[in-house]
């Protein structure tokens, strides 16, 4: 988790990601800022996002997200 | 026809209740278009015609019906883009001058922002104005076809905005090719990628108003999120798309119709940057024979297009498609640098003569004459042209290729180097998802930068190798996470150039 408020802070400084359920739905997160964070998931936890984990649901809160890396990461 | 509008109106007779533009919170009928934005016109009336409007409104209908406002009140207008820095849409308003500023409740903060004692029109009040119907048939009695329908600001190499002045003829006599050679009719659905500021969305919004299409504004979101993009396109039956590449690859870089196919989809257009073959090749590849692929070439300058190239043949991922032929009414030359006319395949610049050209850029008289010219093949008589600043030649099958800008050529030890040719070959490596090879000019380097799955560059260098000559070799091969983009979707050179050191 940690690493992955790392990367958005990276990406979107000053943003206290941890208390947002919409992050994709609010637009805090715009479209280039998700495909960033995309690339720095996959090299970062080395997992391989497919195009079926690319749906808003799985972006919009920390919760989320983690929840789709470690299941990418049990796939490996 | 001496107004654009005549086929709105035209348009708007034969399907007054058909919905001819949506956003994700409103499906606009004709009528409705039409009635708000003569609404607006009345609103806009007490300042005068012929002038400039700035239209501060995000991508939306009601920014459609404040452009169409604009143009009923015998005013040009200006889309600003809401989400670009405050200094650009204020560098923009003084080159304007003299302007009036429509916004809507989002965008009023920022118009009160940038303002310089311009007045502010509000959208939300506009639409409820009384229509001063003698009023906008006389200002429509005094328009010719000359007139200026709006004008659209491109970043200008260094520093300052151009402003591309488009006339309502420049406008129908573009419109008429595009829609006649792809034919558009009221059963089109365009699914738009392209913001209004943009000269690409001309194409899509002006084929709609000429032949009752639909228009249906794709939240940029989608973008990110390639499977609702295509279920987005099937829910709106989106049959015809004009996108920039960048926004075509995307779905082939994730292998989006593996999973999801768009179902209606026959018409597949692209301009604005060079199209990757591999990434083309997907769509062609894994989508109906049937859809039509088209390769799109143009300047703001010329409305939106000069050269067309419709795929008719296989092409190597390495390969690189045409552009193909001019346009109807729309005639092309090729001239070298001794000033004659190219001929048998030889290379020089492209010079555009047509109705499609522009009539200059607002305010900047220095620039104008640079780039609209006398015909340098005509001593007889005046004839403006307009000098593209790019290379090209012709093949042996007689259509015309696409080599570079006149600005990015590069020499170095005596020899040419096409940055183009060099992402072509290392567009097609496989694990490549999108590359741009830039050059240093200062450092004399050239910087090849892609985006991809192959962490190793020394790999990505191994297949450029086995593409082009040693003399075209990347000085330095840079992995970024994610291709940065410019507002309108393309590949951002310009910041690539900028950065590229701390990469």
């Amino acid at each position: 988790m940690e690493k992955l408020l790392e990367i958005l802070a990276i990406i979107k400084p000053g943003v206290d990601f941890t208390k947002s359920s919409s992050i994709v739905d609010d637009g805090i997160l715009d479209s280039m800022d998700i495909a960033r964070l995309v690339g720095e998931i996959g090299d970062e936890f080395d997992v391989e996002i497919e195009v079926t984990d690319l749906v808003p649901e799985n972006f919009n809160s920390i919760d989320a997200i983690m929840k789709m890396i470690e299941r990418l990461e049990d796939e490996d | 026809m001496k107004n654009i509008l005549e086929c709105f109106e035209a348009t708007t007779a034969r399907f007054p209740d058909k919905v001819g533009f949506t956003d994700v919170n409103r499906r606009s009928t004709f009528l409705e278009t039409m009635r708000r934005a003569r609404k607006i016109a009345s609103a806009l009336l007490g300042y005068g015609t012929k002038k400039p409007v700035a239209v501060l409104i995000d991508k939306t209908c009601n920014c459609i019906d404040a452009m169409f406002g604009a143009l009923y009140a015998g005013d040009f207008y200006i889309v600003v883009d809401v989400h670009s820095p405050k200094d650009r849409i204020e560098n923009i308003l003084s080159t304007l001058h003299d302007t009036i500023i429509i916004t809507d409740k989002d965008s009023l903060e920022l118009a009160n922002n940038v303002k310089n004692n311009q007045p502010v029109v509000l959208y939300e009040n506009a639409i409820n104005f009384d229509i001063y119907e003698e009023q906008l048939l006389n200002i429509r009695k005094h328009m010719i076809d000359m007139d200026t329908a709006y004008i659209l600001f491109t970043s200008g190499s260094t520093g300052k905005p151009k402003g591309t002045v488009i006339s309502h003829r420049s406008l129908i006599s573009y419109v008429n090719w595009v829609t006649d050679e792809f034919k558009f009719d009221e059963t089109t659905s365009f699914g738009s990628q392209t913001p209004l500021y943009f000269s690409m969305s001309v194409t899509d919004l002006y084929s709609t108003l000429k032949c009752g299409c639909c228009y249906n504004i794709i939240p940029k979101q989608y973008f990110s999120f390639p499977i609702n993009l295509v279920k987005y396109m099937n829910e709106y039956k989106i049959n015809t798309i004009y996108w920039v590449p960048t926004a075509i690859s995307i779905l082939s870089n994730w292998k989006v119709f593996d999973v999801i196919k768009p179902e209606y989809l026959k018409t597949v257009l692209f301009a604005g940057e060079v199209m990757p073959t591999k990434q083309l090749n997907y769509w062609i590849n894994t989508l109906d024979n049937n859809i039509t692929f088209a390769n799109l070439f143009g300047p703001t300058e010329t409305t939106d297009i000069c050269t067309f190239y419709i795929v008719d043949r296989k092409f190597a991922d390495d390969d690189s498609l045409p552009i193909g032929k001019h346009c109807d009414n729309c005639n092309v030359f090729i001239v070298k640098e001794d000033g004659t006319e190219a001929k048998d395949g030889e290379e020089g610049e492209l010079f555009v003569r047509s109705t499609f050209m522009a009539d200059g850029y607002y305010n900047n008289p220095e620039k104008t004459l640079e780039a609209f010219v006398q015909n340098p093949l005509n001593k007889s008589y005046p004839e403006r042209v307009y000098k593209t600043g790019d290379i090209v030649k012709y093949n042996d099958k007689g259509e015309l290729i696409y080599i570079s800008r006149k600005d990015f050529q590069i020499k170095r030890s005596g020899y040419r180097i096409e940055l183009g040719e060099i992402e072509a070959g290392a567009n097609s490596v496989e694990g490549i998802k999108n590359c741009a090879c830039i050059y240093d000019k200062q450092e004399d380097l050239l910087v090849l930068i892609y985006e991809g799955k192959i962490k190793k560059t020394e790999t990505v260098m191994a297949g450029v190798i086995k593409k082009v000559p040693s003399y075209m070799y990347p000085d330095k091969v840079l992995r970024i996470k994610e291709m940065p983009q410019n507002a309108n979707g393309k590949i951002d050179r310009k910041y690539l150039l900028q950065n590229y050191k701390n990469f």
